[in-house]
């Protein structure tokens, strides 16, 4: 908790920060309520009062963004598509860190054999090929949103592993880590209180790299068409808005999910970036 | 050839090796069963019991996995389930589709991200900077089917400039030949995704450039040169730049790794017949055989790919080798 007060009032510091922690925090709020403000269900079609089916029906005090080809309420669908995009982002970026983390610190603190194993197996993940592997893997499976998160995060990871690692080799040569020896401190006390917390600015922007990459590639693997068909994600309303091939004569069925991307994405980069300015001084402004 | 590379070879040649084990083991392992498409549960058990001989599915799964390995050898890929032709035939094709879309814009975006992030770094805090900074991030963040799908709505819809999709207009090269990538058709199909890929990917070359630039300010070898009364120009192509170019090419073989996994998704929007929309098509048909085919193939471009800038890399900067 307190590592994260620390987070938010270090990222508060730049405006940059302030408007990215602002989208990201209503984004949130979105993803908890916003399936319950949203005026109509996710699939539910939607009639006019001579029950006709709405296919298509530009922006209107009815339905702010329009509808899709199914009669389909498009704002609704963006407010359900919210919880998607955090759920994803959020659980995948935790299991990315936690696992990521562990494997970095105990490969660099332990060095010799057990780092040379372990660095092996984050090689051959690393030449692994993302997306396509994903795919193969929900082509074989149940196509559901937690397939699609353990997918990631068993891809995921291996980069915050590398760059732990080489953190923690420097650190395990330091002073403090020499005295917490002498004082006979166990290896695992040594490695999760001495060192751990020495890199949890590092596993913070590991954090926002990992939620943003999880976000677009959970809606890259929506607008394939491999993702869960239950679940309304911003990458499958593009998708769908592709495959009926009214993307072109619906902009407001197609633009709204992709800027939604956008905006969030960016606000995760930025968010990363204002904590790692004053986290890390060598990247403030010289004068 | 120095003990480096004998190491790195193996190690590219081990990382393929499990990746195919792994692939292997995953469609036989996994719940959905492929064999389900070509011998059909409805058959009379004695017909799928000739069929699974036949296919050489009543093997253990160690002596399948050798067969397969000596197959892939000779790059037997098998049949495919939906054509029934050679996979090999198939895919052969698409390998060069895919390096012609991502190896060209990767470069591009690579030239253009370190020339604008040099020159946006020495001038540090300008207007411009900010403006790229934000642009290029939010770029990047937009998902790159979205992206393509404005463009292609843009560019090729109400302008008219671009074809909407596919490698070259239907019909015109009806066999496919070397011909077909000479022509000035090719070139035209080619520049929107080109284009678009170039600008998705211009972002992580950019700020890298452009912190890595920011970090020579004030270096001994800098202030040199300035004293030497150089121009700033001269200073900072000759001098600054040359030296921040490395960090650039460290990044290189992952991002080219990225890059070429990815394409799965821009030759998807484009139709272009790649080793991407390969193997979403062959997913969507359950043509196993293929969709291994082009994941493995993907797999040994993401490989070879990386392999190569770590060459380009060793030549930049010798002292790695050695160390």
């Amino acid at each position: 908790m307190r590592t994260f007060l620390t987070f938010i009032n270090v990222t508060w510091k730049s405006t940059g920060g302030r408007i990215s922690l602002c989208i990201f925090g209503l984004c949130l709020i979105l993803a908890v309520i916003g399936p319950m403000i949203a005026p109509f269900g996710p699939s539910e079609r939607c009639y006019d009062a001579a029950g006709k089916l709405l296919r298509l029906t530009p922006p209107s005090w009815e339905h702010p963004l329009g509808t899709t080809v199914m009669g389909r309420d498009v704002l609704s669908q963006m407010l359900w598509g919210a919880r998607t995009a955090m759920l994803v982002g959020l659980l995948t970026a935790l299991g990315t860190v936690v696992i990521g983390l562990n494997f970095g610190l105990i490969a660099g603190y332990f060095g010799g054999r057990i780092d040379a194993i372990l660095m092996r197996i984050t090689d051959i993940l690393l030449g692994l090929p993302f997306l396509p592997f994903i795919i193969v893997l929900l082509a074989l499976t149940d196509r559901n949103i937690w397939t699609i998160i353990l997918a990631m995060t068993f891809v995921m990871w291996r980069s915050t592993a590398r760059i732990v690692r080489a953190e923690v080799m420097s650190l395990r040569e330091r002073q403090f880590v020499a005295a917490a020896r002498t004082t006979g401190a166990s290896d695992a006390d040594i490695l999760y209180r001495e060192i751990a917390p020495n890199i949890m600015p590092l596993a913070v922007t590991s954090i926002t790299f990992a939620l943003a990459w999880a976000i677009i590639t959970e809606a890259s693997i929506g607008f394939l068409g491999f993702g869960d068909p239950d679940v309304v994600s911003w990458g499958s309303i593009i998708y769908d808005a592709y495959a009926s091939q009214a993307m072109y004569r619906a902009p407001w069925w197609v633009v709204p999910p992709g800027i939604a991307i956008m905006v969030l994405v960016t606000s995760v980069y930025f968010i990363g970036r204002a904590y790692e300015e004053v986290i890390n001084p060598r990247l403030q402004e010289r004068s | 050839m120095s003990s480096f590379w004998v190491r790195r070879l193996w190690q590219s040649a081990l990382t393929l090796l499990i990746m195919l084990t792994l692939m292997f083991f995953m469609f036989r392992m996994l719940p959905g069963d492929p064999t389900a498409t070509v011998i059909s549960p409805a058959l009379y058990p004695k017909a799928q019991e000739t069929l699974r001989i036949q296919f050489g599915l009543d093997k253990p799964l160690w002596e399948q996995y050798l067969v397969y390995v000596k197959n892939l050898a000779v790059f037997d890929f098998g049949l495919s389930f939906h054509t029934g032709r050679p996979v090999a035939d198939e895919i052969s094709g698409r390998l060069l589709n895919t390096i012609l879309l991502v190896f060209p814009s990767m470069i591009a975006a690579y030239a253009l991200g370190a020339l604008v992030g040099a020159i946006v770094g020495w001038r540090r805090g300008s207007k411009l900077e900010a403006i790229l900074v934000f642009l290029s991030t939010a770029l990047q963040s937009a998902p790159v089917f979205w992206l393509s799908m404005l463009a292609i709505l843009f560019f090729s819809i109400r302008l008219d400039l671009f074809p909407i999709g596919h490698i070259v207009s239907p019909g015109m090269f009806p066999e496919e030949n070397w011909r077909m990538y000479l022509s000035m058709d090719f070139l035209h199909h080619l520049a929107l995704p080109f284009l678009v890929n170039t600008l998705y990917q211009f972002c992580f070359p950019f700020l890298l450039m452009r912190s890595s630039i920011l970090a020579t300010v004030g270096e001994d070898y800098i202030e040199l040169a300035k004293m030497k009364g150089l121009t700033d120009r001269r200073v900072l192509y000759h001098h600054a730049m040359r030296n921040s170019l490395l960090p650039l090419a460290t990044t290189l073989p992952m991002t080219l790794g990225w890059a070429v996994a990815g394409s799965v998704v821009i030759e998807t929007v484009f139709s272009w017949p790649g080793l991407g929309l390969l193997m979403v098509e062959a997913v969507g048909r359950s043509d196993y055989p293929v969709v291994q085919a082009a994941f493995l193939l993907i797999a040994v471009l993401t490989v070879v790919g990386t392999l190569i800038a770590d060459l380009l890399y060793t030549l930049l900067d010798p002292r790695i080798v050695n160390a």
